[in-house]
């Protein structure tokens, strides 16, 4: 005998429902872990003390350090970058060969695997153009791997911006740029910023690009042509070669939580993107 | 106006710089790896599974074979898993509830690689070890933990196809009598159909080009794997382990690795692109 | 910055408007009087909006968008390539038919434009915004609230808004486009007041579908059909006497 529709529906959604809460169960998971194997070893000392004896002793000052000039100079080239194409692509030209293929650029590059911009950023940025393992050299790696996202979330926000704005703004008298600047891109600026967040993210993540590109010195770097390891890269070493435990999940939790306050930060821009376009 | 043209070409020019950073990167991985591989060969290259740079011997064969065994294995958790996701997020799930969801799945893209890698082995890698047999460092262990991490492409593409299915398909199948589930998977997966395939592919590029993790939980043996419970090492593995200390035809080798991860990706990621511009000019529900 | 004299004169020249090749306007020519209240009748599709659009060179977004003949604004065709086309859109102000305010306050919505000309002293800025307030018939209802969103605004508010924003930049010429067509009958009926008085000191052009409007709002009253100007005259003759035998029509069949 067949069971009947309602039946069938219930047992289905019933299984859905227990695939969706493993997978956030999952999350949850890893978070409690992590958090509870590693809050323990955080300490002020350890976010400001340098690390000792290859890091079984010691803090991560440098790494967070150097975490931080990687992947916020990542950014700070990357975004302007990215934003500028998506206002070209958007207020400047009409759709057509020259706006595909640009997109198509963006696209494929969104796909190539991080450990390939490593390759890349290890050959042409730190042995052609003789930048050495270095935070630049880093930097400008990741700052290409997160361009086509920051390119499609800024197109997205602008975008979103209704088009009446814009004949307004022409109205009572202003020229393209300052429509742009002045309408379109006050609008549009918090979507814009949950891209830029979220890039943060990913670069402060990334460990395969930056292991070949930024090196992995212990020591605090000075300039831009210093190597660095970041923090991701630490707690690979220290978990990986089983140099301290503690150390490996007190650096995981700074993390995790640095991941967790830029993704609230992003969510958070993104609820006051939808109520101001709206 | 004068003004407006100068500032128009400018931004075209920073704008070519995304066409221009990805040619760039094809021109520096094949200048370094292409030679490799027509001086030994490409049925050397592709189809020989000895791998010893020290003797000169470089076939990848058996890290083919790994990263596809890995990357199957990651998409069937992937596909279940983000799929079934996606449909309880557009289908069965009230607002309030989906509005929690989401974000959590976005956050569980956002852990670090690393991380997953490093749960995976303290949790999985003895889970599989001592239930299932083996060293733990396995192909099933590489592949649940790469199908969570690409669980969050496929559910949100996934879940945008979906989003794209008229109200009308959805509206008028409920009206003929169907259940929420028999309009599901009769009409709105049909109707999102090359929308999924898209992500799944999507999905599959993103496991294929996963580094950290499978290096910490798939064992990194040289040897072609047999079952799943077997250590295995992937294309991605090959380059990140021994690019350290690699130098001379055995770093040649390891950028020749490199291009073959790049053409398969290109040839992925063109197949996604393609499978979902479909979509606007089919509409239908077929 | 125009001064305060207010004269314009609009002299359009056998203008053909044309949207990728299609003509949407055919060879007009006609006059607009300095100061008067004209009023353009027509069904759709007739070239009203076109029109307008023209006189402040809005159409210039669309990229199939071509032209033959001339549109002169104080003798000078302003569709000469050295004209400054933001100067003649503060001179040419439109306010159109859905109010769209900027997401921004209703001090800063009235601001933007004057900004945009370079003005920055903060008394003259606000002077000018209470002026056009005034105009506009709004001062009372918001003068209090100027910080406050602009989208806290009602419908007829955030409309009168609009013009309140055409008219602080102190245009020769206003350009409406069935600027009522969404607002109950008060609020019509006090953008009419405004315009009313407004007619002392601009030149007024009024896209109208409201036949009734159209009879008490204006001087001279001008048919437009399928792109062609089939008539111009003085509003109450063209009412009652319509020489045209379409006029004719079009009037009947809007009264019938």
């Amino acid at each position: 005998m067949r069971p009947s529709p309602a039946v069938v529906q219930r047992v289905v959604v019933a299984a859905l429902w227990t695939l969706a809460a493993m997978t956030i169960g999952v999350l949850v998971f890893i978070i409690i872990y992590i958090l509870a194997h590693g809050l323990p070893y955080l300490s002020w000392g350890f976010l400001t003390e340098s690390p000792e004896s290859m890091g079984r002793k010691g803090g991560v000052f440098p790494m967070i350090v150097g975490t931080l000039m990687v992947a916020g100079l990542a950014v700070l080239i990357a975004a302007p970058i990215g934003v500028a194409t998506a206002i070209y692509l958007t207020e400047y030209t009409r759709e057509g060969k020259l706006t595909a293929v640009i997109r198509f650029g963006a696209d494929c590059l969104s796909g190539i695997p991080s450990i390939i911009f490593g390759l890349f950023g290890f050959v042409f940025f730190a042995i052609t153009l003789g930048m050495g393992l270095s935070v630049l050299s880093g930097a400008l790696t990741l700052a290409l791997m997160v361009l086509p996202t920051i390119i499609r979330t800024s197109e997205e926000a602008i975008r979103a911006v209704p088009y009446a704005y814009r004949e307004v703004s022409y109205g009572v008298g202003s020229t393209r740029w300052q429509m742009v600047t002045q309408v379109v891109l006050r609008s549009a600026l918090p979507g814009i910023g949950t891209g830029v967040v979220l890039s943060l993210g990913r670069s402060i993540s990334e460990t395969a690009a930056v292991m070949l590109t930024a090196g992995s010195g212990l020591q605090l770097p000075h300039s831009l042509l210093d190597s660095s390891r970041t923090l991701a890269l630490h707690f690979y070493i220290l978990s990986r070669e089983g140099i301290s435990m503690p150390n490996a999940y007190a650096t995981a939790s700074v993390l995790i939580i640095a991941i967790l306050g830029l993704n609230l930060l992003a969510y958070w821009l993104m609820r006051r993107f939808v109520a101001k376009v709206r | 106006m004068k003004q407006d043209k100068v500032i128009s070409a400018i931004l075209l020019i920073v704008a070519l710089s995304a066409i221009s950073g990805l040619a760039l990167i094809t021109v520096f991985i094949f200048k370094e790896g292409l030679p490799v591989i027509l001086r030994i060969g490409g049925q050397q290259f592709f189809l020989s599974s000895k791998w010893e740079p020290s003797t000169g011997h470089f076939g990848i064969f058996s890290m083919i074979v790994g990263s596809m065994v890995v990357t199957v294995g990651a998409m069937v958790i992937g596909i279940i898993f983000g799929l079934g996701l996606a449909i309880v997020l557009t289908q069965f799930s009230p607002p309030g509830l989906a509005a929690v969801i989401k974000p959590t799945i976005e956050l569980l893209a956002g852990i670090p690689s690393v991380v997953y890698g490093f749960m995976g082995v303290v949790t999985l890698v003895p889970l599989i070890r001592e239930h299932l047999g083996g060293p733990g460092l396995s192909v099933l262990a590489a592949s649940v933990v790469l199908g969570i991490m690409v669980l969050p492409t496929i559910t949100s593409i996934s879940v945008d196809a979906l989003q794209a299915v008229p109200r009308l398909y959805f509206e008028g199948s409920i009206a003929l009598g169907a259940t929420r589930w028999q309009t599901t998977y009769m009409v709105m997966l049909k109707a999102a159909k090359s929308g999924i395939v898209a992500a799944v592919i999507l999905g599959m590029g993103r496991a294929i080009g996963e580094t950290m993790a499978v290096i910490m939980v798939a064992g990194n043996s040289l040897k072609l794997p047999h079952s799943i419970l077997d250590p295995v090492r992937t294309l991605t593995s090959n380059i990140a382990l021994e690019m350290g200390y690699a130098s001379g035809d055995h770093r040649q080798a390891l950028f020749a690795t490199g291009v073959t991860l790049f053409v398969i990706i290109m040839v992925l990621n063109s197949i996604a692109l393609a499978v979902s511009r479909f979509r606007p000019q089919r509409g239908g529900v077929r | 910055m125009p001064e305060t004299k207010n004269e314009a004169e609009i002299q359009v020249r056998g203008f053909t408007a044309r949207f990728g090749g299609k003509p949407a306007l055919k060879n007009l020519t006609m006059d607009i009087l300095p100061r008067e209240r004209l009023a353009i009748i027509g069904p759709a599709s007739s070239g009203k909006t076109t029109f307008l659009r023209c006189l402040n060179r809005l159409n210039d977004l669309y990229h199939g968008f071509s032209h033959d003949g001339q549109i002169l604004l104080h003798g000078k065709d302003i569709y000469e390539p050295e004209v400054d086309v933001a100067e003649l859109r503060r001179r040419v102000g439109m306010v159109y038919a859905v109010p769209v305010p900027l997401p921004w306050t209703i001090y800063d919505n009235l601001v933007y434009g004057l900004k945009l000309a370079g003005l920055r002293n903060r008394t003259q800025l606000e002077e000018r915004v209470e002026a056009a307030l005034k105009g506009a018939f709004l001062w009372d209802e918001v003068k209090d609230r100027l910080r406050e969103p602009a989208h806290n605004l009602s419908g007829g508010q955030q409309q009168r808004l609009c013009l309140a924003r055409v008219l602080v930049l102190e245009p020769e010429v206003l350009i409406l486009d069935e600027p009522c067509s969404g607002l109950d009958p008060i609020s019509t009926h006090k953008i009419e007041d405004a315009l009313d008085e407004l007619k002392a000191r601009h030149t007024i052009v009024l896209v109208t579908n409201n036949i009734k409007q159209a009879a008490r709002s204006s001087d001279r009253t001008a048919f437009f059909l399928m792109g062609e100007l089939i008539e111009i005259g003085p509003t109450p003759e063209l009412f009652t006497r319509p020489i045209n035998r379409r006029t004719n029509e079009y009037l009947v069949g809007q009264f019938g």
